[in-house]
């Protein structure tokens, strides 16, 4: 349990910059990803086979989610959405199989949590132009500074709710594989590792896709 | 008063626990989320899914200060590991 509490440890250095676990394991989970996407795309039929219609299946749902909380209009944002999901999914059950789990980091959260940020607001001004600015200032123009705090609280929230979630059921599931080596911490594990992460990984897509589309109109 | 780096760490530790009495509050929140969600199912069953995906969204937002205690709870822990090396 100590270990998990210590943060990820430092792999290598690159000239001088320290690499730490959860970028290599989320390399691994890249791997994956990429290996997959390579088997999905092999020999695509208009009639399709066994895992062309898995692949089918998996965006079809993914675009069905995405359209009926963003819109029609917003059909676009479904490759984007999806990979994010994917990427967060596959990292948080890296667990099960024994590396650390990268989203336990709180770099690796924030930078997934940085990048919905900035597409909020890129698509923000994209939409309304620098009127989006007035928002601001709006009700009433001495509450700018606590608009701007609850800006800045976003990222924080949606960064702080994927890294304790994963951090707290890493330190759960490592005191209970400590306190009993047979049979409990394989079917904890399906609760704290793969329930969890699921969850947490869809929670996370939904409130990014909720304050995009809520940001665009 | 002498404060050595035993006294230190015996109140960072016990401020760890005390920071999650703020377990309740999401506690709380969710249950009575989750019973709205309950009604509502039992109102309406054709809107299932749709309640259940609102529930999970806002019960994940209801959670989050109990987060924001547990990440300080970790890092009070992790000073007094550090204090102690």
């Amino acid at each position: 349990m100590e270990d998990i509490l210590q943060g990820p440890k430092t792999v290598f250095t690159i000239l001088g910059y320290p690499v730490s676990e959860s970028v290599v394991n989320t390399w691994i989970v890249m791997v994956v990803l990429i290996i997959l996407a390579l088997i999905f795309r092999r020999r695509l039929e208009l009639r399709p086979g066994k895992s062309q219609n898995i692949a089918e299946m998996l965006v079809e749902g993914f675009s069905g989610i995405v359209t009926s909380i963003m819109g029609e209009a917003n059909a676009g944002f479904t490759p984007f959405f999806g990979t994010l999901f994917l990427l967060i999914l596959l990292s948080n059950i890296l667990g099960i199989f024994g590396f650390r789990t990268p989203t336990a980091d709180i770099n690796i959260t924030l930078a997934y949590a940085l990048v919905t940020v900035f597409s909020i607001h890129f698509y923000a001004l994209k939409a309304k132009g620098f009127g989006y600015l007035k928002g601001f200032v709006q009700p009433l123009f001495f509450l700018l500074p606590i608009n701007i705090i609850g800006e800045l609280a976003r990222p924080v929230s949606l960064s702080m709710r994927l890294f304790g979630n994963m951090l707290g059921g890493s330190v759960i599931m490592a005191l209970i594989s400590g306190a009993v080596s047979l049979f409990v911490p394989a079917v904890a594990s399906i609760y704290f590792d793969l329930f969890s992460g699921i969850l947490q990984s869809f929670i996370f897509t939904m409130l990014s896709m909720v304050f995009i589309s809520l940001a665009k109109d | 008063m002498e404060h050595n780096v035993f006294t230190v760490g015996a109140f960072a530790l016990l401020g760890a626990g005390i920071a999650m009495v703020a377990g309740i509050g999401p506690a709380i929140g969710q249950g009575y989320a989750a019973g709205k969600a309950a009604e509502a199912v039992g109102r309406q069953p054709e809107a299932q899914n749709t309640i259940l995906v609102t529930t999970l969204v806002t019960q994940a937002v209801a959670e989050t200060t109990g987060i924001y205690a547990l990440v300080i709870a970790i890092m009070l822990l992790n000073f007094v590991s550090g204090l102690l090396k």
